[in-house]
C-alpha cells in the first residue's frame, strides 16, 4: 500500500506546486480538492451564523416573557436559521465532502465539469449574502418560518424576494454540482471500479445528487410561482383570486421530504466508512445498504403528505402517507442493523471519528423513532407544530447530519492536511457537543408532549423549567464548536504528521492508493481496482 | 481528459438537464394536477357545503306563503314571488316591491308576523329588509329582498308557514 502511495507521489512531483497563489488561486480554481475546502470552510461560517441566530432563540426562550427580542424578529430569527442551517450549513458540507472524496474515492484525477464546479461554489456565496442581508432591509428578514408558506409570505416586505432569488440562485448551484456529481461517477471511474465496488460514500452521493436535480426544480417552480403571485397578479396560492395556500404545502413537500434525504444520506455514506474502518471488520450487507439508500430514495417521493396532516386531506391520503412514512423505517433499520453487526465482535477503538460516528448512530435511532411516532395520523394531529416536532428533526439533523459531517472531518483531516488533530480535544468536542445537545434537544420532547407551539417567543408558564434546560443545554453546544474550529486551525498549524494510514482499518483508495497529504494532484492515471 | 471521455460526459449532462427540465414542469403541473385531484375526491365541494353549514333535509318540503301590508302608511307594498317551496334548511331569496306614493320622504319600519304562531322561531333570516329603517323618497320604487331558511328541525306537520310583513312609519322621523 505505502509503496503504491509513494510511488503515486513521486510519478506527480512536478504537478504539486502547479496552481496560481493567493487569493487568485481560490478565485479561479477548478481543483476538485481546492473547491471541496471553499465549500468546507464556507458551511463552517454560515454554521456559526445558524448557531447565532439559534442562540439568539434560546436566550429569548431561557425564561417565559419577552427578554431580548421581539416577536417579529423572533420569527425571523427561527426562519432564516432553519434556512441557513440547511442551505448554508449542512447541504454545503456535504457538497465539499463530495468534491474533497468522490474523485479520490473513484480513482478520478478530477470532477467531471471542473469549470461549472467552481461556479456551483461560487454561486452560494451571493445566495448566503442575500439570505443573511435580508436581516437589515425594511420590514426585517423572512419570518414566516422556513417553509416559506403562503400567505404570510406574500404579504412581508422586500426581504422575501430576497430569500426567493436566493432559493433560486441555491437550487441552481445545487442543480450544477449535482450534474457534476453523477457525471464524475458515471463516467470517471478507475478500470475495475464497478458500480458495486463503489465505496458507500459514493453510492449515498450518487443517490442524492438524484434526489436533488429532481426535486430542486420543483421547489424553484414553488417559490417562482411565490414570486408571481406577490408582483405579477398571478393566483396560485391567493384564495381571493382563486388560489389555494393548501396547494404550496403540496408542492413545497415534494421538493422538502427528498430534500431531508438529501441532508442526511451522505451521513449514511460516512458512518459506513468510518465504522468499518474503526471496527477493523469489512462493512456488515454491502449490497443490502445500497439497496436500502435507493428504496429510501424513492419511498421519499411518495411521503410528503406526513408534514400536513392536519390540513384536511381524505382519510385514504391521511392513511397512504401514513404507512408509506412508516415503510421508511424498514430500510433504515436495515441501515442501523448492518451496522450493528458491523461492530460486532470487531476490534474496536474509539477515536473521535467513531465517537462521532456511533453518537450519530444512537441519536439518529432516537430522532427515526420519533419520526415514526409522528407518522401515527391521529398522534400527529396533537403533536403537529409542537415542540416534539422540533426535538424530533434536530435529533435527525443535528445528531445525524451533523455528527456524521464532524465524524468525517475527523476521519479526513489527516488525509486533507497531512496533520493529525489533538486526539484529546476532540474527544473533548465530541462529549461537550454529545452531552450539550441532549440537554438542549430530549427535554423539547417533553414540551411538545405537553403541548408547547413552536416559533413563538414567549410561552406559558409551566413550560418554563425544560426551556431553560433546553437554553442551558443550546449554549454548552453552541460554544463547544468554536472548539472545533480551535481542533481544526490547531490540526492545519501544528505540524503533526500524520501517519500514511493513521487508522488501521481504511481501505479506500484514497488511503491505500494515495499518500497522506492527499497531493494537488491525484490519479492523473486510473488505479487499475481489482 | 480525452475527447471522447468529454463528448460522453456533455451527453450525460444533457440527459441530466432534461430530467431538470422535465422536473421543473412536474412543478407547475402539479398546480392542475392538484385541482383535478380535489374535484375528483370531492375536496372543494365539501369544503363549500361545510362553508354554507346547512343541513337540508330534502325528505320533505315547506309552503312558505309571503303577505304584505302597510298599516296606515299609503305605500303599495307587495310580495312579488307570492309563495315558496323550500326545503327545510335550504337558502331561500324572496323579493318585495315597495313604492312610496305620498309627495314626501318616508322613513318606515317593517314588522314579521309568522302564522302559525309557533313559526316564528323557526324562520332563520340571513338578510331582510326588517332589520333598518327604509327611507323612501317620494315615488320612490324599491325592490327588497329577503333571504332565509327554514330550520330542519321544524315540526313535521308545520307543512305551510305564512310569512307577513307589515309597514309602520317610524316614530319621530318626520
Amino acid at each position: 500500500m505505502t509503496a503504491a502511495a509513494h510511488a503515486q507521489d513521486h510519478a506527480h512531483h512536478d504537478d504539486h506546486a502547479h496552481h496560481p497563489t493567493g487569493i487568485k488561486r481560490w478565485l479561479f480554481t477548478t481543483n476538485h480538492k481546492d473547491i471541496g475546502t471553499l465549500y468546507l470552510w464556507f458551511s463552517f461560517t454560515m454554521f456559526l451564523m445558524g448557531g447565532v441566530m439559534a442562540l439568539l432563540i434560546r436566550a429569548e426562550l431561557f425564561q417565559p416573557g419577552l427578554q431580548f427580542v421581539n416577536p417579529e424578529f423572533f420569527n425571523s430569527l427561527t426562519t432564516v436559521h432553519g434556512l441557513v442551517m440547511v442551505f448554508g450549513a449542512i447541504m454545503p458540507a456535504w457538497v465539499g465532502f463530495a468534491n474533497w472524496l468522490i474523485p479520490m474515492q473513484i480513482g478520478a484525477a478530477d470532477m467531471a465539469f471542473p469549470r461549472m464546479n467552481n461556479w456551483s461554489f461560487y454561486l452560494v456565496v451571493p445566495a448566503a449574502i442575500l439570505l443573511v442581508a435580508s436581516f437589515f432591509v425594511p420590514g426585517g428578514a423572512a419570518a414566516s418560518g422556513w417553509t416559506l408558506y403562503p400567505p404570510l409570505i406574500i404579504q412581508q416586505g422586500i426581504s422575501i424576494d430576497m430569500t426567493i432569488l436566493a432559493v433560486h440562485i441555491l437550487g441552481a448551484s445545487s442543480i450544477m454540482g449535482s450534474i457534476n456529481i453523477i457525471t464524475t461517477i458515471l463516467n470517471l471511474r478507475a478500470p475495475g471500479m464497478t458500480l458495486m465496488k463503489m465505496p458507500l460514500f459514493v453510492w449515498t452521493w450518487l443517490i442524492t445528487a438524484y434526489l436533488l436535480i429532481a426535486v430542486m426544480p420543483v421547489l424553484a417552480g414553488a417559490v417562482t410561482m411565490l414570486l408571481t403571485d406577490r408582483h405579477f397578479g398571478t393566483s396560485f396560492f391567493n384564495a381571493a383570486g382563486g388560489g389555494d395556500p393548501t396547494m404550496f404545502m403540496h408542492i413545497f413537500w415534494f421538493f422538502g421530504h427528498p430534500e431531508v434525504y438529501i441532508m442526511i444520506l451522505p451521513a449514511f455514506g460516512v458512518v459506513s466508512a468510518i465504522i468499518p474502518a474503526f471496527a477493523r471488520k469489512p462493512l456488515f450487507g454491502y449490497a443490502s445498504m445500497v439497496y436500502a439508500t435507493a428504496s429510501i430514495a424513492i419511498l421519499s417521493f411518495i411521503v410528503w403528505g406526513h408534514h400536513m396532516f392536519t390540513v384536511g386531506m381524505p382519510a385514504a391520503g391521511n392513511l397512504f402517507f401514513m404507512y408509506a412514512t412508516m415503510l421508511i423505517a424498514v430500510p433504515t433499520g436495515v441501515k442501523i442493523f448492518n451496522w450493528i453487526a458491523t461492530m460486532w465482535k470487531g476490534s474496536m477503538t474509539f477515536e473521535t471519528p467513531m465517537l462521532f460516528s456511533i453518537g450519530f448512530l444512537c441519536l439518529f435511532t432516537i430522532g427515526g423513532f420519533s419520526g415514526l411516532v409522528l407518522a401515527i395520523t391521529p398522534v400527529d394531529i396533537t403533536l403537529h407544530n409542537t415542540y416534539y416536532v422540533v426535538a424530533h428533526f434536530h435529533y435527525v439533523l443535528v445528531s445525524g447530519a451533523l455528527f456524521a459531517i464532524f465524524a468525517g472531518v475527523y476521519f479526513w483531516l489527516p488525509k486533507w492536511t497531512g496533520n493529525m488533530y489533538s486526539e484529546t480535544l476532540g474527544k473533548a468536542h465530541f462529549w461537550l457537543s454529545v452531552i450539550g445537545f441532549n440537554i438542549a434537544f430530549f427535554p423539547q420532547h417533553f414540551l411538545g408532549l405537553a403541548g408547547m407551539p413552536r416559533r413563538i417567543p414567549d410561552y406559558a408558564l409551566q413550560f418554563a423549567e425544560w426551556n431553560m434546560w433546553s437554553s442551558v443545554g443550546a449554549f454548552i453546544f453552541g460554544f463547544s464548536q468554536l472548539l472545533f474550529l480551535y481542533v481544526v486551525i490547531e490540526c492545519i498549524r501544528s505540524g503533526r504528521k500524520s501517519e500514511q494510514l493513521p487508522w488501521e482499518g481504511a481501505d479506500t483508495l484514497e488511503w491505500t492508493h494515495l499518500p497522506t497529504p492527499a497531493p494537488y494532484h491525484t490519479f492523473e492515471t486510473a488505479p487499475v481496482v481489482k | 481528459m480525452n475527447a471522447a471521455l468529454e463528448t460522453q460526459n456533455r451527453q450525460l449532462m444533457g440527459k441530466l438537464l432534461v430530467i431538470v427540465v422535465l422536473m421543473t414542469g412536474f412543478g407547475f403541473a402539479m398546480v392542475p394536477m392538484y385541482r383535478q385531484i380535489c374535484e375528483a375526491l370531492g375536496i372543494t365541494q365539501t369544503r363549500a357545503v361545510a362553508g354554507a353549514n346547512t343541513q337540508v333535509d330534502a325528505s320533505r318540503s315547506v309552503t312558505v306563503e309571503l303577505v304584505a301590508s302597510s298599516s296606515g302608511l299609503p305605500w303599495r307594498f307587495e310580495a312579488i314571488d307570492r309563495q315558496v317551496s323550500i326545503h327545510p334548511g335550504e337558502l331561500a331569496t324572496v323579493n318585495y316591491r315597495v313604492v312610496n306614493t305620498l309627495g314626501r320622504a318616508v322613513t318606515a319600519h317593517a314588522v314579521m308576523n309568522a302564522a302559525p304562531a309557533n313559526a316564528g322561531k323557526y324562520i332563520e333570516k340571513q338578510a331582510c329588509f326588517c332589520f333598518s329603517n327604509q327611507t323612501l323618497a317620494a315615488g320612490e320604487e324599491r325592490v327588497m329582498p329577503v333571504v332565509f331558511r327554514v330550520r330542519p328541525d321544524a315540526p313535521k306537520d308545520m307543512a305551510t308557514i305564512s310569512l307577513s310583513y307589515t309597514f309602520f312609519e317610524a316614530p319621530g322621523t318626520t
